[in-house]
């Protein structure tokens, strides 16, 4: 019973651990590769005795310093406890929903087979939309608690954005779960272990020798739900572009215009967390999770019937690292499109999300029941 | 697990509070919260003696007023903002027209 | 005191105080957020009543939906304090307090509707559970219901809807 309890909990500091620093990275990434973009250095100053460690001393810890330093002021008319509350709202939906997302398969020690994956729901990716939707209480209040006309148009938009975005990305999903049958995101990652060539059926055999050979992946399969999934995923966590919410030309800075100091790194953490977040689920769902490609639980198995057994630990091992590759490339690919793309106008914002993606979604969820009735 | 009575009677300690807040609040958002608490101790109930007996129905039936109560809130809020439009208060004292 | 006990006392401890919370405070957003508190509270106890499908459920359509609405609507018409309700209408709620009370006392010693729960499976509280039951056995009240929220969107647009006055 204590073993059981001391492993969910060092699983649970495991995952904590490698979300915030990816998220503190992904702060100097995000400044560095947009230098790159812009054309420009970037952040070069800070450094410990002339180290400066890749620049990783900027964030991890210049930055951070900064933050915990500054003054921390609530605004004379402002509510006091909602000012204080408001930022551990958003911070903790977005460090929360990490809990269902698999990072491996199951690890066997001596005799105890352990699952790695900090909470096995059975309800899975729901918990991830019951989260991602009590999110948009740390916006509404913060607007709200600062008093302030410019915070609170930011706060009503970005809460409109995110809500009218649950919808197209609760919908968008709903391919991938028909097809895997299953809404454990475990299950999910497992299943597109299988190639796909066993799921086609009779009448479309001749497409074998074609695409018969890719693993069943959830891009393959709902290539318009993942880029729907996508989409809606930028637009609930209010990156770029679909940051009207923070609006940083227009706005100031939206809803979290007079927070300061250490609320501010929570806001700004927990938007990083959030792409840790948005990128995992990616990868879950349509990248096929801690999937190798020919990779079974004893090693390669390759279509062309070649095997290569592998012992169980490195099996293990190859499947956490490409799991941290593939949340990796997402989380650049986000950080990437931020700084390519210009911003979306309000109106184009809730047009994009009512009339647009949600009719596709619900195209994408007919087609998806078409297809599997016709496959039986 | 607790025996049902407990249950139940948190339940009904939470309906009653709701019952409270409806009468004497004098902001009619308030009023609509309160109709909102005590759905949910209804909803409590529903799933306490749906685990006791063993039974689909009641999760159902919790499912059932899931959705209602949304369509009563989306209507209540609704209700309210037309009626501060007209009056510019939302205290239920003033809105006795229909009074004899 | 085992571990579940001590657990359904916290919760509800806690339910009952954002209950009263919600009921007693005098600023209006503090009171949703006591509801919402209270709601997530319920979710939780819903969770160790084997109905995990409900309870998240309730997070995200009651927590995450209609309470973010009551709170925009709360922002919109940003009331004022309240004003102190009369003396009849206390005695009254007190009246009707004691009543609900003296139903409950009865309830808490009659040990005979008590008995242990019957012995649930994976199955019991799942999405399959109450999926199946929706789309077999209530799959009119289902229909029903769907009904009824297009129907309460197109009533809460038209009755939200500033008149514009036509020149």
């Amino acid at each position: 019973m204590i073993v059981d309890v001391a492993i969910v909990a060092l699983k649970a500091f495991l995952v904590l651990f490698m979300v915030l620093n990816l998220a503190g990275v992904l702060g100097w990434v995000e400044r560095k590769g947009s230098a790159l973009i812009q054309d420009r250095i970037g952040a070069n100053r800070a450094s410990i005795l002339g180290f400066a460690g890749l620049g990783l001393v900027n964030t991890l810890v210049a930055d951070t310093l900064k933050f915990l330093t500054k003054e921390d002021f609530i605004p004379r008319t402002g509510d006091k406890l909602l000012h204080t509350l408001a930022p551990c709202m958003a911070l903790f939906p977005a460090l929360v929903t990490f809990a269902v997302i698999p990072f491996g398969d199951v690890l066997n020690i001596g005799e105890r087979a352990i699952n790695l994956q900090v909470a096995n729901l059975n309800i899975g990716i729901l918990y991830v939309f019951a989260m991602g939707s009590l999110g948009v209480y740390g916006i509404v209040i913060g607007a709200w608690a600062s008093n302030n006309k410019f915070s609170l148009l930011g706060g009503v938009r970005g809460s409109a954005q995110m809500i009218s975005y649950e919808v197209a990305m609760g919908l968008s999903v709903m391919g991938v779960l028909m097809i895997y049958g299953t809404l454990e995101l475990q299950e999910i990652a497992r299943d597109q272990g299988t190639l796909i060539r066993e799921m086609l059926p009779q009448w479309l055999s001749f497409m074998r020798p074609i695409i018969g050979w890719l693993p069943a992946w959830g891009i393959f399969l709902q290539p318009l739900g993942f880029l729907l999934f996508f989409t809606a995923a930028v637009a609930e966590t209010k990156r770029i572009p679909f940051d009207l919410p923070e609006g940083e030309s227009e706005l100031v800075a939206g809803y979290h215009v007079e927070y300061s100091g250490g609320k501010f790194l929570m806001f700004f953490a927990g938007e990083f967390a959030e792409i840790v977040t948005v990128a995992g689920l990616i990868t879950t769902l349509f990248f096929g999770g801690w999937q190798v490609p020919y990779l079974m639980r004893d090693g390669f198995h390759f279509p062309w019937g070649a095997t290569w057994l592998l012992p169980h630990l490195t099996v293990v091992v190859l499947q956490l690292v490409a799991f941290t590759v593939k949340v990796i490339f997402f989380c650049w690919l986000q950080i990437l499109l931020r700084w390519s793309v210009p911003r979306f106008r309000y109106d184009q914002v809730m047009r994009l999300g009512w009339k647009m993606m949600l009719p596709a979604a619900l195209l994408n969820v007919a087609v998806t029941a078409i297809v599997i009735v016709l496959a039986q | 697990m607790m025996p049902l009575n407990y249950y139940l009677i948190l339940s009904a300690v939470v309906f009653a509070i709701g019952v409270i807040g409806v009468l004497i609040r004098r902001n009619l958002i308030v009023v609509l919260m309160s109709i909102e608490l005590m759905l949910n101790a209804v909803n409590l109930t529903f799933i306490a003696f749906s685990r006791y007996l063993g039974s689909a129905v009641g999760q159902v039936a919790v499912f059932f007023v899931l959705a209602v109560a949304a369509a009563e809130a989306v209507i209540g809020l609704a209700i309210i903002i037309s009626v501060f439009r007209q009056r510019q208060s939302l205290d239920p004292q003033d809105m006795q027209l229909l009074k004899w | 005191m085992d571990f579940s006990t001590f657990v359904f006392f916290l919760l509800a401890g806690l339910l009952v105080t954002s209950s009263l919370l919600v009921v007693f405070l005098r600023n209006v957003v503090h009171c949703a957020l006591a509801l919402v508190s209270a709601l997530l509270i319920i979710a939780i106890l819903f969770v160790t009543l084997h109905a995990p499908m409900l309870g998240v459920l309730q997070v995200m359509v009651y927590a995450g939906a209609i309470m973010v609405l009551f709170l925009f609507v709360i922002m919109f018409l940003n009331p004022a304090v309240l004003e102190r309700a009369g003396t009849l209408w206390w005695s009254t709620a007190t009246v009707l307090a004691v009543l609900l009370g003296g139903l409950l006392v009865p309830l808490f010693f009659n040990n005979e509707v008590a008995g242990d729960p019957v012995a649930s499976t994976e199955f019991f509280g799942s999405p399959e559970m109450l999926a199946k039951s929706l789309f077999n056995d209530f799959v009119l009240p289902f229909e029903i219901a769907s009904v009824l929220l297009l129907v309460a969107i197109v009533g809460a647009v038209v009755l939200a809807k500033r008149e514009r006055v036509v020149r």
